[in-house]
């Protein structure tokens, strides 16, 4: 009896065994690769790699399997992996005006220089489940394709920013914080908000947002633009003395343009959200920047309004999912000796109590 | 990827040196809460990542390590915590907390008292003894710096007034030196005593609040009370099942469903030694 409530390392054991024979499942069906995985999960792909915040489709995906297709579980097991890897510099900051756009909408513009160029979204598909599945291995058509433009994409905030109708962006040169590398501290910048935010929980962010357009913290969002596309990394080698492109990372970003009627300090114009998250993830950097916007209300002089979204020390310490998975489940271990604790005192309160009651009756 | 694939105790020399240098501050200045940069670790917050991480930066080759949870040696996590290291850092290990070199424990502290030369990692789920008080960290910290500690005191007072005794249990609050308030970890408040002048040093990790605090060895830790409200360790009472100590703190084990119930010693190592040789 005593032995069955303690551990011990044989049921440990064999619970690991049985996780590695059901994670594989009926072994009459074939397994999935990790190349099948990165191809035709693209999306649960970029998710891992973007709150895990490591860009690896490969890594990722091989975690989406090991994790069974939990994808909180599949980014916890590439941030453990990130964590030991030594970070050997910065790159420059990545140009996405010069991104090769698959996708750039606007909602705020009919047309504009570069255009509209949908790219691959379910925005315009009836959400109609194909229950016919595609038998065997039909090819897929290939999509028609356009000679690809040379026209330059420029951000549609560039083109409000030149009649002075949206806040600046100033460029800034300050060294970028690494949240990863040291201690949350709050008040936080700008870019450390940023960064938290771009390694967030994506279903936290998109509710954190979504409240700020039912009011708790409203900001007035129109999407400026979003863009989706690779972009050239580049790290200044100081050997060299110039910058080398390192490699290529696909982005979506997100600018909104918020309504703003001014406030004591600022004049009336339109106002920014950012985001931005590694590979096509459209909902969490529009998440992102609603959020972002939410933030800023202190800088810009606007109320607080007790919203959610509005307090930095709310969503910084509880948007990570790591973080929250672990502390949530961790609820799960032992904690006998705790609870034995909270049932003496409870006993012994409530002794003292009907002792008190027997002494009180007649 | 294989053991060999990573540094000794896993982390990397600078992480360990970053996390040594927050130790050592903290021993500088005991019950005062670091901040460090901790490190996503392969278990989960909330899952002993703090005392994982101290551990890994103190753990050198020679030492000798033991790991519990609840007080026991066999329990899930402490289980897994030992192979980790054992994996990763190759160190002996141990049951025997008088062998021990350094003892990561969660929830605990060895009933055998321990000596000068070893070290005691607790793991820390919210290392704010104010955080319940006051959820503003920029706010918490200010109330330690000018040593406001009102609140507390009206909490303390608050629980007397209501319950007629201070309704904490575990994670009792304490005053390290005089100074700073300090969250001893989630240890029922029978184990409060034993951080009072410990020849042992004392280390304190929380991974996901990136925090660490140190009780140098003989440092004056009070368990906070009122003069008419004094403090008391309490334990169930009752003899163990096992070992019949009567001064050790007991987990008790429901044995049937008829309120059959039987008390047996937490901590394992120390149960196994007051038996009688079989």
């Amino acid at each position: 009896m005593y032995v069955a409530v303690k551990g011990g390392e044989r049921a440990i054991e064999n619970a690991h065994a049985f996780l590695a024979e059901v994670r594989r499942g009926d072994p009459a069906v074939p397994e999935l690769s990790v190349a099948q995985i990165r191809e035709q999960l693209a999306l649960a792909v970029n998710r891992v790699m973007a709150e895990g915040s490591l860009y690896d489709p490969d890594l990722a995906a091989l975690a989406i399997r090991q994790a069974r297709g939990d994808l909180i579980e599949a980014v916890f097991l590439i941030r453990a992996y990130r964590t030991t890897i030594p970070r050997f510099g910065v790159s420059r900051p990545v140009e996405t005006a010069a991104m090769a756009c698959l996708r750039r909408i606007s909602a705020t513009f009919k047309d504009l220089p570069g255009g509209q160029v949908l790219g691959p979204t379910f925005d315009y598909s009836h959400r109609l489940l194909d229950v016919a599945p595609a038998c065997g291995d039909a090819p897929v058509p290939p999509a028609p394709q356009a000679a690809p433009g040379d026209a330059p994409m420029p951000h549609v905030t560039g083109l409000l920013d030149r009649d002075g109708l949206i806040e600046p962006a100033l460029p800034d040169d300050t060294a970028p914080p690494d949240l990863t590398r040291e201690p949350l501290a709050l008040p936080a910048a700008r870019a450390l908000r940023l960064q938290a935010l771009a390694r967030a929980d994506e279903g936290f962010l998109l509710s954190l947002a979504y409240s700020t357009q039912r009011g708790y913290g409203r900001t007035h969002a129109f999407v400026g633009e979003l863009r989706i596309g690779p972009v050239a990394v580049e790290m200044e080698i100081p050997e060299l003395g110039f910058a080398v492109e390192i490699g290529e990372v696909e982005l979506t970003e997100c600018e909104t343009v918020n309504q703003f009627t001014g406030s004591r300090s600022e004049p009336a114009q339109f106002t920014r959200g950012y985001g931005l998250v590694f590979g096509q993830t459209e909902r969490k950097a529009i998440a992102m920047a609603l959020v972002d916007r939410a933030l800023r209300w202190r800088e810009l002089g606007e109320d607080d309004t007790g919203a959610p979204a509005q307090d930095e020390e709310f969503v910084l310490s509880h948007c990570d999912n790591i973080q929250a998975t672990g502390f949530l489940e961790h609820i799960k271990l032992p904690h006998y000796v705790d609870f034995q604790a909270e049932l003496e005192l409870i006993r012994r309160l409530r002794a003292e109590a009907q002792a008190r009651a027997a002494e009180a009756a007649p | 990827m294989t053991a060999a694939a990573y540094n000794f105790a896993y982390l990397d020399e600078q992480t360990k040196r970053m996390i040594r240098r927050a130790i050592l501050k903290g021993i500088a200045v005991p019950g005062y809460q670091v901040p460090f940069a901790s490190r996503e670790m392969p278990m989960p917050y909330g899952w002993g990542t703090g005392g994982v991480q101290v551990t890994a930066a103190c753990l050198t080759p020679e030492d000798v390590l033991k790991v519990i949870d609840q007080g026991a040696d066999d329990t899930t996590n402490a289980v897994s915590i030992r192979r980790f290291f054992q994996r990763t850092a190759g160190v002996a290990v141990t049951e025997d907390t008088g062998t021990a070199t350094l003892i990561q424990t969660r929830h605990r502290i060895p009933e055998t008292p321990l000596a000068e030369g070893q070290i005691l990692v607790f793991q820390v789920p919210i290392p704010e003894p104010l955080r319940f008080l006051e959820p503003r960290e920029p706010e918490t910290r200010r109330m330690h710096a000018l040593e406001d500690y009102g609140l507390m005191q009206v909490k303390l007072y608050e629980d007397i007034a209501r319950h007629g005794a201070i309704a904490t249990s575990y994670a009792y609050p304490v005053r390290v030196e005089g100074r700073y308030v300090m969250d001893p970890s989630p240890i029922p408040k029978f184990d409060n005593p034993k951080l009072a002048d410990s020849p042992a040093i004392q280390l304190f990790g929380a991974g996901r609040e990136q925090r660490i605090y140190a009780l140098p060895p003989y440092t004056a830790v009070v368990s906070l009370d009122f003069d008419d409200h004094p403090f008391a360790a309490t334990r169930a009472d009752h003899p163990c099942h096992l070992c019949g100590a009567t001064d050790s703190y007991l987990d008790e084990v429901i044995v049937d469903d008829q309120g059959g119930r039987m008390f047996v010693c937490s901590d394992t190592d120390h149960c196994r030694k007051q038996r009688p040789a079989p």
